[in-house]
């Protein structure tokens, strides 16, 4: 059955920590855990992983104190687990032995700083000079040269990661967007998040069977593109199983997050999106002049947990997504009285094994409050979408860019950093595609895009107006001190505005 | 009184939006905003006897949008003080 739940076996021992460490807390957890889990899930006697079995233990040991809240003294939710890390070499470009010395030299003259010479009828690579641009490796026909470059350090777009005297990756928390990218991307899986699974355990039992207070589940959009054994129908059963009291789509959030944005949009003409955090503190950490352009506007999340707790104050909300970013989120001014605690995906999946809820063989439960637009956050321009639309709407145009990836996040910010963009909108998502391929998905791949446009059509809702209604019904507010901005998400039709000119 | 409409999926999907609407007009309609306070909540647990409403501790059942001023009238309005 694991099989086919994940993508990587990486995740399906982070998964096996989280079932027995689940199962453990049902039964009362002690110390014994840190012995008896490692050994349990690998029993030995000959290592399948690692050098030796007690190394694949040791190493399990962390997983299971990373799934138990990780290092309370570090503030990232990403950590290097550092005996995991295999210390991948960085030798940067490498001539392979596929060199045939070939006479047209095309790698040397493609080389921009010089730094390929031919020995002895072969390649090499002067290390001083390489800027490892990678141009060489495209040039040679035979494919004869490659860029080795450390997975982690490949995929951390924010420059995060180095490497250090023992040749361990090492996160620079000064630059970490806490994207997850390398969480996902490192084949031995020393990058791991920390999962507050234990929170979440308290907050359900605490609730004692919501007699004392309603627990209710706010899950993310992507989840479409999740749990591809079971419909989501099913799902909701299952997490009413595990003892949530009701379960509501985050894409409600996004419907006011929308709503507020183009009205926001609207009055500051020039907008980057709020609601990847990741790609906010990516602008707030690399473009220190563009802070100023980034919406006030809350994200998705909070929004409907705004909307939750102002109509059931006692209310305590748990949001399931596939996002290592929304796990700093929710500890944020700002978040964390409308947040108590956040979920993975692959954390879902783990407690409803540990509970032994099949969701395959459950019943239906509905799940429909969001529209069409708020489903649709869930990948890349989605969001641009709905602002172009509510633009239209309101009687502006508005120039909207979607930025897929940290990547394209650069490209588009230094040319507005320069004052050289035609947009005026700037929809940010650290993950690639969006959502749909957060770090913390189950699955991640090509068809979760068109998935994500056919849930959005199955919504009850075409357009935001009631999601805002309801909104401004709840009593609930956008921004907690009534600072600016507060206009949209509590009038219940965004009122058209004279848009602002470009600064 | 607090006149609670639920809009958790299932009443949702029935026209909890509606009902609210038609609420709204009732009350303006009859004068009677200061006394009933409208409001909505998620998941009332009667989930197949939607859209489900309370009206204070009363539970007003399978309400919509054409049976809303006759339930209004006839259950809500004489349990207000």
């Amino acid at each position: 059955m694991e099989n086919r739940l994940f993508d990587t076996a990486v995740q399906e021992l982070k998964y096996k920590v989280l079932v027995e460490l689940i199962r453990a807390y049902d039964k009362g957890l002690d110390n014994n855990i840190y012995h008896e889990i490692p050994i349990k899930i690998m029993p030995g006697p000959k290592a399948s992983l690692r050098c030796c079995v007690y190394k694949e233990r040791a190493i399990l040991q962390e997983r299971l104190k990373l799934a138990m809240g990780g290092d309370k003294t570090n503030p990232n939710v990403v950590e290097v687990i550092d005996i995991a890390c295999d210390e991948c070499p960085v030798d940067g470009i490498f001539v392979t032995p596929a060199c045939r010395g070939c006479i047209s030299h095309r790698c040397a003259e493609v080389c921009p700083r010089g730094a390929i010479s031919i020995v002895d009828k072969r390649s090499v690579v002067d290390k001083s000079k390489c800027i490892e641009c990678g141009k060489c490796t495209e040039a040679c026909p035979y494919n004869a040269i490659i860029l080795q470059k450390r997975p982690c350090v490949r995929s951390c777009k924010a420059g995060a990661i180095k490497v250090d005297e023992d040749k361990k990756a090492v996160i620079d928390n000064d630059k970490c967007v806490g994207c997850g990218a390398c969480v996902y991307q490192c084949p031995f899986g020393a990058i791991s998040d920390k999962s507050y699974v234990l929170d979440a355990l308290d907050i359900i039992k605490n609730s004692d069977g919501n007699k004392n207070y309603k627990v209710y589940a706010l899950i993310a959009p992507a989840i479409v593109a999740q749990f591809n054994y079971a419909r989501i129908e099913q799902i909701v059963t299952g997490m009413h199983k595990l003892g949530f009291h009701q379960v509501i789509e985050t894409a409600l959030g996004a419907d006011l997050t929308l709503a507020h944005e183009a009205e926001e949009l609207a009055e500051r003409g020039t907008l980057t999106s709020s609601c990847c955090p990741s790609f906010v503190k990516y602008v707030e950490k690399n473009f220190p002049d563009l802070v100023k352009y980034i919406s006030s506007t809350p994200s998705p999340m909070v929004m409907a947990g705004k909307l939750i707790k102002a109509l059931d104050p006692t209310g305590k909300v748990i949001f399931v997504g596939p996002c290592t970013s929304k796990k700093f989120e929710y500890k944020q001014e700002g978040a964390k009285d409308y947040i108590d605690c956040v979920l993975s995906f692959e954390e879902l999946q783990a407690f409803l094994d540990a509970r032994d809820v099949d969701v395959s063989t459950l019943e239906d439960t509905v799940l429909d409050n969001a529209s069409y637009y708020g489903r649709i956050f869930a990948r890349s321009g989605g969001l641009t979408e709905g602002v172009a639309k509510m633009a239209k709407d309101m009687g502006f145009d508005a120039k909207p860019v979607a930025m897929s990836g940290l990547e394209e996040c650069r490209k588009q910010l230094l040319m507005l950093k320069v004052g050289k963009s035609p947009f005026n909108f700037f929809e940010g998502m650290a993950c690639e595609g969006g959502c749909v391929n957060g770090a913390l998905c189950l699955h991640h791949g090509p068809k979760s895009l068109t998935d994500v446009n056919k849930y959005g059509e199955l919504a009850r809702e075409k357009s935001v107006e009631n999601s805002v209604k309801l909104f401004k019904l709840s009593g609930a507010k956008a921004h907690d001190d009534g600072a600016a901005g507060e206009a949209a998400a509590t009038s219940d039709k965004p009122a058209a505005k004279k848009p602002t000119k470009k600064k | 009184m607090t006149l609670s409409v639920c809009v958790g999926s299932s009443c949702h999907l029935k026209g909890s939006y509606d009902v609210i609407e038609a609420f709204k007009a009732l009350i303006e309609k009859h004068g009677v905003g200061d006394k009933i306070e409208l409001k909505a909540c998620f998941c009332l647990g009667r989930c197949s006897e939607g859209v489900s409403v309370k009206a204070d501790n009363e539970y007003i059942l399978n309400v919509n949008a054409s049976n809303a001023e006759e339930k209004f009238i006839g259950e809500i309005l004489p349990l207000v003080k």
